[in-house]
């Protein structure tokens, strides 16, 4: 760490410490020697983390499946469960819960307001609360919460191999939640996330959290209710513009944070992640439940990032057809009973990493001032004011990083990162001594690695074949992708074909992009500008990073300090040297910035291809939903003419990315109309930023244009 | 003899200010005990010819550092006590207000008084050895305020001698509409414009009738509610308030041994009821202490009327006892300090006041924040943290806290004790408002700006630059 610190500035002082400080922004006498152009948010408070990017001590796992394996299921499920509660609690009822939110003055002040607007009485309205918190509301019941036991038992260790979880993370959240309200925020890649964490909470004997839904499930016969009294509470999907929905829903989070009613669960990026990348993060429930605690009525709230990740992930296929176009099959009760057939095939282990609990208090001391919240009455619906706003956001980042940090990768992951960079085939030798070699890359940049009982490694990658088997397989001592049917169909459909075993398998190469993003975006930036001055490297790599920011995880405003994290990693395995004012790759150092930046390519290449149509193609305003499909088709006639191989472009969420990031970029005006955003590309902008993308024209930043 | 004194004292001041002159590099404090207004007014007067310090000295009770000189003040310090201006100068029955001179301890004031039938009323927890002039400047509360007010309420009149030369109103009439009210500036001032040296304040006849009484609650919240019903119905008997679970405890473990079997057995019988046929925890109910006071019709009818508010909470009547007793409990915790420090304890006691709706919130996130910030600084063994709702208003509650822990095995109590009061008072300040008689000195001075934003501030400032611009009055507290 001393070294990273010392990378613009060699006598800042920094507390070391193996744990995280919290610096003040714009400190560090190298922002003001060099650029700092965008941190110019002075006194604001980071809640950056200086990770100890060394070989991070992380807890044990332990497989807990494997009393599962020798005793009875029956009498698991029976067993005498008196869970660990918060220690303020006082019992209650879910429908007491419902009645306390009924009467709260906060719903009560609503639906006031709202009765004399609409002129009509206030019982029609408080009625029309009660259907909305009847549909949402949960009903916990023990004999439920028997039933999952019993039945996700025998489906779990159907599926799976291994389910494991760090036990010393469980023992830090049961004393959590005796201490303080507790918020449970894991990471979003599959249906079973929340199953399997209700399913391991009840296994430690802790209270069992309840989990905000989408309301799709409703829709589902039996299981919607199944869920409902399992703890699970259901959300619309939007309710921005209904005040009665919002004052309900929100009155009943709180009341049962406040309560300490039970940990509550949710996800930040608000739906499954299709592509295995952590999504960016979404605000609402997160004010939500900081609220209590800045409004003081509760001491502290605990917020516990949750990694869980997939050896292989249940839904893959369905998500790369979902990214291709293929329509989500709707949630519904036949739809399960259909998909029993995965049953019989295997999934292999599952790693969850309970992280340390972060305590909201800790985040906000000497950041947040709490006193504006003191002169209004504590019931009126007030909007978080700017610094607030800011605050969540911050705090949602940084939960997103504490995610993706102890996210744990199986050797499959680094086998696919390989793959997907020496197709169509490989020597199976070759992919072994890469993956070896990025194994220890991986490990040097701080990823998680867990590689299964120190096999070794040609073991390691034939496991991962045989778990995989549906997207690549060993012929004749090369490793090929499985894009079965491609010799007999016409031209589409054997690019379809083809870019479902891709994006299938970049699904995996994905988990590896957030612990690379900040290397590798610097080694994309020195190929772009074939420049060596540390100046034009960073402004290259500060556009790159504002043009990613919706397809990676970066905690808002730092560019330069995430430049130098992404310098002192290439520097830690000797892909590049430093002087003060140069950045040069060494010789040996070419193979690594090399295979960095070709990681990186699809996201470098597919961008260009949608911005090129944006730019093109598009002359009136126009809906994302209009728009996909025509980026879509671009793509694939330029695949099928063989102009591209980059069949990543083709992916929806790429697509939608890309979109969100000119708006940021203001190349693209996004307007609100009565059936949604439409969006409005301002062509000259779009080329300017394709220029610089192809580095026909160097990058200008503001902070470049200052230095 | 006044003028005995004060010559006597003018010629030592007069040499050390020679002194000063001639050592620039040290300092000295004189203490001058002072007799009358017009001691004042000459040690005033000379301390501004030679450009000394003073700092007003009245009880001596404060526990905000507000009597402490400022390590960084160069000049002789001049430490004015006023204790042997103790005189009630007269007495006016028609009008029921009395003139006293600002020295006096509220003991001794009550005590005269009640010579002539009269008393204040006014019984800040400190009354025993602090001063009128300390409750003027420290803008003090007293315990039965519901019937008698509080400082700002009693006060008629306040002589005031500041550097720029002496502050009165020119009446003693019960309201004036002229402008703002000078007495706001002098009152709450710390010391910092004058020293006060007369007031004239309200008296009352001495009732008739006092009467004690105690309520058991189920818990802290059913209690809180109870005294907020009963500030809406503006029916608070003199005191009423509300001790929490572990301060109950304390107060029943300093409970001296009863006589006889006979007691001891009542006693038991009473717990009995309480505990086991009522169902009350023990770990968790709380007590409210009642004192009433009038005409001895008035007072039974009164009681009888909180008496039905709180059975509407569930509260449960206890008996006179337990009301006195925790009523003395107060002024006994100032003597337990201490005996404290003697077995590792260190405590301290801070108030503060909030609306209605954030009591409970403010309680909780107060004690809890104490234990952790011990269980932080290394402190061994849980520390007492406990609370009071002290006095009820109409749009909110004083509470009083109370914390003490055992600094066994800390290498530096003092230093984590400091640690502790300045984050304690942070809580507090952060946690709604600060008010309160004791909130300020310099301890606190720090989360002034916060709490009445730089406006407000500067409208201290300007007063302060315009009364004393060189800063005789230099105790540094406030501003």
């Amino acid at each position: 760490m001393a070294s990273l610190t010392s990378f613009f500035a060699p006598a800042a002082p920094t507390p070391a410490s193996d744990k995280e400080i919290w610096v003040r922004g714009a400190e560090p006498p190298s922002l003001l020697a060099f650029g700092g152009g965008d941190q110019g948010r002075e006194g604001k408070q980071l809640l950056v983390s200086q990770k100890e990017l060394t070989s991070k001590k992380r807890d044990e796992f332990e497989d807990i499946l494997e009393e599962r394996r020798l005793s009875s299921d029956l009498r698991y499920a029976m067993k005498c469960y008196t869970p660990v509660i918060y220690k303020g609690l006082s019992p209650c009822k879910p429908n007491a819960i419902k009645s306390a939110v009924l009467q709260s003055e906060q719903v009560q002040y609503v639906i006031k307001q709202l009765a004399k607007e609409m002129g009509e009485s206030p019982d029609i309205i408080q009625e029309e609360a009660t259907e909305i918190l009847d549909e949402m509301g949960h009903s916990m019941q023990l004999g439920a919460v028997r039933f999952f036991a019993f039945t996700l038992s025998k489906i779990f260790k159907q599926l799976f191999q291994r389910v494991c979880v760090n036990e010393e993370g469980m023992q830090r959240l049961q004393h959590a939640i005796q201490e303080h309200p507790v918020v449970l925020l894991p990471s979003h890649r599959s249906y079973v996330d929340f199953l399997m964490l209700s399913y391991l909470l009840y296994t430690y004997d802790l209270a069992l959290p309840v989990i905000a839904a989408g309301i799709d499930f409703l829709g589902m016969k039996i299981v919607g209710e199944l869920l409902r009294r399992a703890g699970a509470f259901f959300m619309r999907r939007s309710f921005g513009g209904n005040r009665l929905y919002w004052a309900v829903f929100s009155e009943y989070v709180k009341t049962m944070l406040r309560s300490g009613y039970a940990p509550i669960e949710f996800f930040l990026e608000g739906t499954r992640s299709r592509t295995a990348k952590t999504l960016t993060p979404k605000f609402g429930l997160l004010s939500i439940v900081m609220e209590p605690f800045l409004k003081r009525e509760v001491f502290d709230t605990y917020l516990v990032p949750i990694s869980i990740s997939y050896e292989r992930i249940l839904e893959e296929s369905l998500y790369a057809y979902e990214l291709l176009g293929v329509p989500k099959p709707k949630e519904s009760t036949s739809g399960l009973l259909k998909a029993r057939r995965i049953l019989s095939d295997n999934f292999g282990t599952i790693h969850i990493y309970v992280g340390q609990p972060v305590s909201l208090r800790t985040l906000a001391s000497g950041r947040i001032n709490r006193c504006p919240y003191n002169l209004v009455p504590r019931h009126l619906p007030q909007k978080p004011s700017e610094d607030i706003q800011e605050f969540v956001s911050d705090v949602a980042y940084k939960m997103e990083l504490l995610q993706i940090e102890n996210m744990v990768l199986s050797p499959w992951v680094l086998v696919a990162a390989v793959l997907l960079q020496n197709l169509p085939a490989m020597d199976f030798e070759l992919l072994i001594e890469k993956t070896l070699w990025l194994k220890g890359l991986t490990q040097t940049f701080g990823g998680f690695i867990e590689w299964p009982d120190n096999l070794c490694a040609r073991k390691a990658v034939l496991s991962g074949l045989t778990l995989h088997a549906n997207i690549a397989r060993l012929v004749d001592g090369h490793v090929v992708l499985n894009d079965k049917g491609v010799e007999d169909g016409a031209v589409g459909e054997i690019v379809f074909k083809h870019a479902l075993a891709i994006l299938m398998c970049a699904t995996y190469r994905n988990q590896l992009l957030n612990v690379f993003v900040r290397p590798s975006l610097v080694a994309v930036a020195l190929q772009m500008t074939r420049s060596f001055r540390k100046e034009e490297v960073y402004s290259c790599f500060s556009f790159l990073r504002d043009v990613f920011s919706d397809e990676f995880i970066f905690f808002p405003g730092i560019s330069l300090k995430d430049f130098e994290e992404g310098c002192f990693l290439l520097t830690k395995c000797d892909a590049i040297q430093t002087s003060q004012q140069e950045i040069y790759p060494t010789d040996k150092g070419s193979v690594i910035v090399s295979f960095l930046s070709a990681m990186f390519k699809p996201f470098v290449e597919g961008y260009q291809l949608i911005f090129r149509y944006l730019s093109r193609e598009t002359k009136e305003a126009f809906t994302e939903k209009q728009l996909i499909p025509g980026v879509r088709n671009f793509v694939f006639q330029l695949l099928e003419k063989g102009n591209t191989q980059c069949y990543e472009a083709l992916s929806s969420d790429m697509q939608k990315n890309a979109l969100a990031a000119l708006v940021q970029l203001g190349a693209v005006k996004k307007k609100k109309m009565s059936n949604g955003f439409t969006y409005n590309v301002n062509q000259e902008a779009v080329n300017k930023i394709l220029d610089m993308f192809d580095a026909r024209i160097p990058v200008q930043k503001p902070v470049a244009a200052r230095l | 003899m006044s003028s005995l004194l004060v010559s006597e004292k003018e010629l030592l001041l007069i040499q050390t200010a020679v002194f000063i002159t001639k050592h620039k590099s040290c300092f000295l404090t004189v203490w001058t005990f002072l007799v009358c207004h017009e001691d004042v007014v000459k040690i005033v007067e000379l301390a501004c010819k030679h450009n000394l310090c003073i700092i007003p000295f009245g009880g001596g009770t404060s526990v905000s550092s507000a009597l402490e000189c400022p390590e960084e003040e160069k000049r002789t310090i001049v430490s004015l006590d006023t204790s042997q201006m103790n005189r009630i100068l007269w007495i006016d029955e028609k009008n029921l207000t009395a003139c006293v001179e600002a020295g006096i301890v509220g003991q001794d004031l009550e005590k005269q008084l009640a010579e002539s039938g009269f008393c204040t009323g006014h019984e800040p927890d400190s009354m025993e050895f602090s001063s009128l002039g300390g409750w003027v400047a420290t803008r003090a509360s007293g315990m039965k305020k519901n019937i008698y007010g509080n400082i700002e309420d009693l006060v008629i009149h306040i002589k005031m001698v500041t550097p720029r030369g002496i502050v009165e109103k020119n009446c003693q009439v019960p309201r004036m509409s002229t402008g703002p009210d000078i007495h706001h500036f002098i009152m709450g001032s710390e010391g910092t414009l004058g020293v006060v040296t007369e007031v004239t304040i309200k008296i009352r006849p001495v009732p008739e009738y006092q009467k004690y009484g105690s309520v058991v609650f189920p818990n802290f919240e059913r209690g809180v509610a109870c005294l907020r019903e009963v500030a809406k119905q503006r029916c608070a008997p003199a005191s009423i308030r509300l001790v929490d679970n572990a301060q109950f405890q304390f107060g029943h473990a300093l409970k001296p041994q009863v006589a006889s079997i006979f007691t001891s057995f009542l006693d038991g019988l009473k717990k009995f009821y309480i505990t086991k046929f009522k169902g009350f925890d023990p770990n968790i109910l709380c007590v409210a202490t009642l004192l009433f006071e009038g005409d001895r019709e008035k007072v039974l009818q009164h009681e009888k009327q909180v008496y039905d508010i709180a059975t509407k909470f569930g509260g449960l009547a206890a008996g006179e006892d337990n009301g006195q007793r925790g009523y003395m409990l107060t002024f006994v915790i100032a003597y337990i300090r201490d005996l404290g420090l003697d077995y590792y304890v260190i405590g301290e006691s801070f108030e503060t006041s909030v609306p209605w709706d954030r009591v409970l919130d403010l309680c909780r996130n107060v004690k809890e924040r104490i234990v952790r910030e011990c269980k932080e600084k290394g402190v061994q063994f849980a520390p007492l943290s406990t609370c009071r709702v002290t006095q009820t208003y109409d749009a909110g509650a004083c509470v009083y806290f109370y914390f003490a822990f055992n600094y066994r095995g800390i290498s530096d109590p003092i230093h984590v004790y400091e640690q502790i009061e300045v984050m304690y008072i942070r809580a507090i300040v952060e946690g709604e408002k600060l008010m309160s008689p004791n909130i300020l000195g310099k301890l606190r001075k720090r989360w002034m700006k916060e709490s009445i934003s730089d406006v407000g501030l500067g409208m201290l400032r300007s007063v302060k630059e315009y009364v004393d611009p060189n800063n005789i009055f230099g105790n540094k507290n406030l501003l």
